[in-house]
Formats: structure tokens, sequence, C-alpha cells
């Protein structure tokens, strides 16, 4: 029998965002520049790509309820059928990118790549690559849940058009951003003018990659997370969260945002102060970080699977990094609803603090009851 | 023993078809190679999607990226049947008369042999075509079922409703029953000339992955599918199909799943491909089982029989193809 080298799967990157976000300024970025590979770009609309190129595929957005029962359990035809038709001539390009349309849900998009095994076989999802307007985002907010779901899913979230805000008012917007979600790495920009490197190639759902490559994963500072072209901004605001207690997350951040955006409407009397201040009282998708000891693996992995069992509908995302009693290895897992997975990752380094660290982010979860049971996972729990 | 002459390719391997005698490999590069007297090439498309035999003609039909689809003679001489600019052509199937559908995004197209075109909406995009075997009536499959369309008449058209997405459809041969191919690891049949009230619907189920291919046995009495570390064969010479019986499993190996099963032209036996690209042909009446390929370099994607049925040409997702003999 011949030895077949299995193939590298190809990355995917799901650019999602509100019309007039920047997707498109970022795609013609991504389809230009020179930075040596090469791109299938999976699109709604041929719409602004003002780019000749055989590799740009028009797709009609077709969301199919799996046959299982479960309501999240979503994933987009159309992208199943492109996808297999693009992997049958792999050599073509490094990776592809998913363009998103502006009011799409970017889970059934994600979930594709977990769920339809000939896809999963060939493909394998990179990072959920989120731009926001920073203008626009307090509007967006009000209107619609999908601009907050877009950011709540996110790996990577662009803060875009930062010209056109105040230093004050995007200090809101990132206290906005980081509620949604606190494991997002972010950075800002004008004209999507962020770094090719921090977009594509991250790794973001790779569990031997995810967590490594963000030392800072669930840290209490958060300042180095978010830097961009403009980074001379004062960074100040983010002392403010610094030395928090990690449990009161949420609540702190409302209570900032809050303030901030009043004091900031005072001073300078700025056309959109109603805006603002409202931006955090919009957002309906919350965060829960956890952190304990070391856990017995006979408690956790039943809590886990019933967790997302039976809580899978209301959570977007889940990210975390387990140290389990006895065990030598970081165990790192992530999921998204229904779907979960873990693996060892990397032995522990010598004086790195053994701790379990989770981080939920959805909506309607009942915070004291999930912290409590997650506790009760230790192994030193009697 | 049947011998293995290997005809490699570049790339994956998306249909190969007898024209009479002459075999054609099509990649999903656009060409279509043909061995007759030699091997000739035929570049039919930028990217294809899919190429199937018209049942009803001595030519083939394909679709690729470049919105084209195309009729392909014996002689690989190529005609453009229609051409649906930047979208993506995955589904065509022939039709009596001279008659071609094709589909993209949300509507289904059918061109007759005099150019008339017709255009059918549809509720969700088309995943697959195929034409009923008596009449001029197509049925498209989509999510959460199947859309017959008369082609030539206004009557209205026929839904057959089922939860979740249908990739795949095919009519049997003598047009009783109408089988789709599922998301889920399934297919689902109905039967299409049931009393009013009487159970209509047929679920096969318990695949262990996706159905990729399906054939009818010659005269119709057998439905072979992939999907399983062995093919599944559905009796459907019944008044009611399979329903409430087993299917046969033939040519099981203990893990390594079937990718492509076709049909003897003539005898009720099956030739078997799998992911490892190994070929076996197994006679239905005894379940007697015969090695035509040993595995090669990747999943065997496509397979078809020469019509005296004395060869197989095959081909793999990684390029590897070529020529049974089965009587040698």
């Amino acid at each position: 029998m011949a030895d077949i080298a299995p193939q590298k799967p190809v990355p995917v990157t799901v650019l999602t965002g509100y019309l007039g976000a920047g997707k498109t300024t970022l795609l013609n970025r991504i389809l230009s520049e020179s930075h040596g590979k090469k791109y299938a770009v999976i699109v709604n609309e041929f719409g602004e790509i003002g780019i000749d190129n055989d590799l740009i595929v028009e797709s009609d957005e077709e969301i199919y309820e799996m046959n299982n029962g479960c309501v999240c359990c979503t994933v987009r035809g159309d992208l199943i059928r492109v996808v297999e038709g693009l992997m049958r001539r792999p050599g073509r390009f490094d990776g592809i990118i998913v363009e998103t349309t502006g009011l799409a849900d970017p889970v059934p998009v994600a979930q594709t790549f977990f769920m339809d095994d000939d896809v999963r076989a060939k493909t394998e999802l990179d990072a959920v690559v989120t731009l926001v307007d920073a203008k626009h985002l307090p509007l967006r907010l009000k209107d619609s849940r999908e601009a907050e779901d877009q950011i709540a899913f996110a790996d990577v979230v662009i803060i875009n058009k930062t010209d056109l805000v105040t230093p004050q008012e995007l200090a809101v917007i990132e206290e906005v951003v980081h509620a949604i979600n606190p494991t997002a790495r972010v950075y800002k920009a004008t004209r999507s003018g962020v770094d090719l490197s921090r977009v594509l190639d991250q790794g973001a759902f790779n569990l031997e990659r995810a967590l490594e490559n963000d030392p800072h994963f669930l840290a209490h500072g958060h300042e180095d997370h978010v830097c961009g072209p403009d980074c001379d901004h004062d960074h100040h605001d983010h002392d403010h969260h610094h030395d928090h207690d990690h449990d009161h997350h949420h609540h702190h951040h409302h209570d900032h945002g809050h303030d901030h955006g009043h004091d900031h409407a005072h001073d300078h009397g700025h056309d959109h102060h109603h805006a603002a201040p409202s931006a955090i009282h919009d957002v309906t998708v919350k965060s829960i970080s956890l952190r304990g000891a070391e856990m017995n693996p006979d408690r956790f992995f039943p809590w886990i699977q019933k967790i997302t069992q039976t809580q899978g509908p209301s959570i977007l995302r889940l990210k975390g990094i387990i140290a389990f009693k006895g065990d030598e290895e970081r165990y790192v897992v992530q999921g998204v609803h229904m779907i979960i997975e873990g693996d060892h990752q990397r032995p522990w380094k010598d004086g790195e603090k053994r701790e379990s660290r989770l981080v939920f982010i959805g909506r309607d979860l009942d915070r004291e009851k999930i912290e409590q049971s997650f506790l009760a996972c230790q192994a030193d729990q009697a | 023993m049947p011998t293995v002459a290997p005809f490699d390719l570049d790339g994956h391997v998306i249909a190969t078809q007898f024209l009479g005698d002459v075999p054609f490999f099509a990649t999903a590069a656009g060409e279509i190679r043909r061995l007759d007297g030699g091997e000739k090439v035929t570049q039919a498309h930028q990217g294809m999607l899919t190429c199937i035999k018209d049942p009803f003609s001595t030519t083939l039909l394909t679709g690729g990226e470049d919105g084209k689809v195309m009729r392909i003679a014996a002689d690989g001489s190529t005609t453009q049947i229609a051409e649906a600019p930047r979208k993506w052509i995955t589904v065509v199937a022939g039709g009596p008369q001279g008659s071609v559908a094709y589909a993209y995004g949300k509507s289904s197209h059918v061109v007759l042999s005099d150019g008339t075109a017709k255009e059918f909406a549809e509720e969700r995009t088309v995943e697959a075509l195929a034409f009923a075997p008596k009449g001029l009536r197509i049925a498209a499959a989509r999510y959460n079922g199947v859309t017959l369309h008369w082609v030539n008449t206004t009557a209205p058209a026929a839904d057959l409703d089922w939860k979740g997405a249908h990739t795949g459809v095919t009519f049997s041969p003598d047009g009783r029953f109408i089988v789709t191919q599922m998301q889920e690891n399934a297919l689902h049949g109905w039967k299409l000339d049931g009393k009013a009230g009487e159970a209509r619907h047929m679920r096969m189920t318990g695949y262990p992955a996706k159905v990729k291919s399906l054939s009818w046995s010659p005269k119709g009495k057998w439905l072979a599918s992939s999907g399983a570390p062995a093919a599944i064969v559905w009796p459907f010479s019944a008044k009611d199909g399979p329903m409430g019986k087993a299917p046969l499993e033939l040519g099981t190996r203990s893990t390594i799943m079937t990718t492509c099963v076709a049909f003897h032209p003539v005898e009720e036996v099956l030739a078997i491909g799998f992911i490892d690209g190994m070929i076996l042909g197994v006679r239905i009446a005894d379940g007697k089982e015969a090695l035509l390929r040993r595995p090669g370099k990747g999943a065997i994607t496509a397979m078809s029989w020469s019509s005296n049925g004395k060869l197989v040409a095959f081909g793999s997702e990684a390029g590897d193809c070529g020529i049974i003999d089965i009587a040698a």
C-alpha cells in the first residue's frame, strides 16, 4: 500500500462585521498586498471587491438545522458545497476566507467546520475576526443582537474607523467590546489598517496553539491586547479594571462604562453622547470567568458535558485551561454551543501556577450556579 | 484474475464514464481525458464541479466554476448549453429529447433541445436534480424535501417534504420511488405510486458516514449506497420498497469506509470503491467477492462500467485512476 501523507488542513478565517465596518477594505488588502500567500474567498456578493480573481466564490447563505433535535446545531449548507469544491484543488491557495453578510450569525459558519465530517477532515477553522465600526457600534448594539453576537463570538476584534471618534468615545467602545468578550484579542485601526499577521493564521480554534499564543488569556490586565497603528492612545482607562476582582468582571464594566459615558458627554458635548452611555446597557451577552484550583477529572468531565448539553443554546463560546490533579500537562478546552473539544496541550512549566480557568460567553447564563458547580469539581473538594 | 491498467492523472478525479467503449476521465481542474486510440484531452471548464453521463444519449453533461453547462460528445467536441456568469454549477441532469437541467442558487433551469429555457423558482438552494425516467419531469432536492416540476405544462409543482437537508436525488428506474441523500448520515425515500393515506415515507438510516454514492441495479431491484464499511444495498422489488426490510451489507471491511458504488449494466454485480482506493466486485446472489484493485493513493471518487460490462473505469481523489479488465 502506498504511503499517504496526511494533507495539512487548510485554515479558514471567518470575517464578520456589520455593513460599513470595513470588511471589504480588509478583504481587498488581503487579496492585494504581497504577503506571499493566496486565499480563496467565499463572499455573499461580489459587491465592492474590485479584484478579478477566480478564487472569489459567490455563495448564497443557506442555513441548515441538523436533524438531531438540537436547535443550535446549524450549519451553512452552501459552505459545505463550496468548500468541498475548493478542496478538490487544494494546491491553488493557502487558506480560505469566509466573508459573512452584515447581519449574519457567525455561529452556523463556525459550526460547519466542526459538524460536517468532510469539511472537518480537510479544513480547520482558524479564527473568527469581527470588524467593528467605532462610530456606529452603539447604534448597532441598540438595533440588533447580531452586532453583539459577532463580537461575542470573535477571536479577534478590530475596532475600525477610530479616526471618526474622540479618544473618549473610543475608550467606551473598547470597554463595551471587552465587556461582551473578554477573551478576544482587540486591535484598533483606521481604514482596516491592521497588520495582517494579527488577522490570518491565528490558530484560535487549534487546541495546541489557541491559548499558547495568548499569554494574557483571562489575565486581569488587558491592555496588551489592545494595540493598533494608533497605539499612542492613553492606556489609563485600562487601569481601572486592572486589579479588580475577577469574579465581578462584568458588573464592574457595567458601572465603568456607564460613568465613563456620562463624563465624556459632559466634558465634550459630543453629539453622540446619548448613544455612548447607553451602549453597555444594550449588551445582553455576558461572560463568566471562572478560576479554581486543580480539578478532579471524574467530576469535571461529566460537569462540562452536562453544562454544554443543557445550556448549549445559551453558550456562544467557552475557552479554558484546566489543571487536573496528578496530571503533568495542561488540558485545554473550547466550545461552541453544544460542541466541545478538549485535549492535553503541553506540560506545566516549573513555577507556573497550576490552576483552572474557564470563560463562558453567552446569554442567560446563571453565574452563581455555574461557578458553584465548577468549584465543586475541584480535586480537594469533599 | 482481473487486471488493472493504470492511467494516473494530476488531481481529483470527479467522474469516469464510458461513451460506447471509450473511457472518459474528468478532473476537478476541468479537463476531460479520453482513451480513444491514444490519450485525447478536452478542456471543458476552468474548474469542473460535476460530470455525468446523459442517460438519454451518448454524451456527457458537465458544470463548472466558470458558470458554464456543457455537453461533451463521444469525439470530445463540446457544446455550451447555458452560462450563468460567476455562478458555480454544481448540479446538472440529462432528460428526454435532448433536455438538460441545471441549477444555481434558488432556481432550477431546464434547456430544451430547441434552446427553449425554462426557470423554476425554488424555496431553498437546489442541492441536486434528477429527471424522472418517463415524462419531462424534474425533481429538485433542497432543504426540507424535494420539489417536482413538470417542465412543459403549467401543472403546479408537487412538494415532497421531509425535515432536513437533502443533498442528492434519484428516481428508481421504474419511476415508482424517489430517494434522496441527506446531510445527516441517512437516505430518505418516497413512494410515488401510493394510494391516498398510505404511508409514503422510507427512512433508511444507520450509516456511520454521509452517503456520497448511489447506484441502482440494472432492473431497479436494488439500490446500493456508500457511507459504511460495506456497501449498503436496499431491496426495492417489493411494492413498498425497502420498508420493514433489512439491507444487504456487501464487501464488508472492518473499519474501511466505502466511498463509491456502481452496478454492472446487466448483471446483479456491484463494484465497491473504498476510501483507501481498494475496489471489490461482489455478486448480489451469493455475496461472493473478487478483488478488482488493491488500495491506492486516495479514496475512490468515481467508477463506471463499459456497456458490455467487461471494463470498469475508476478514479480517486488523489488522481490515480485506471481501467480494470474483469474478464482478463
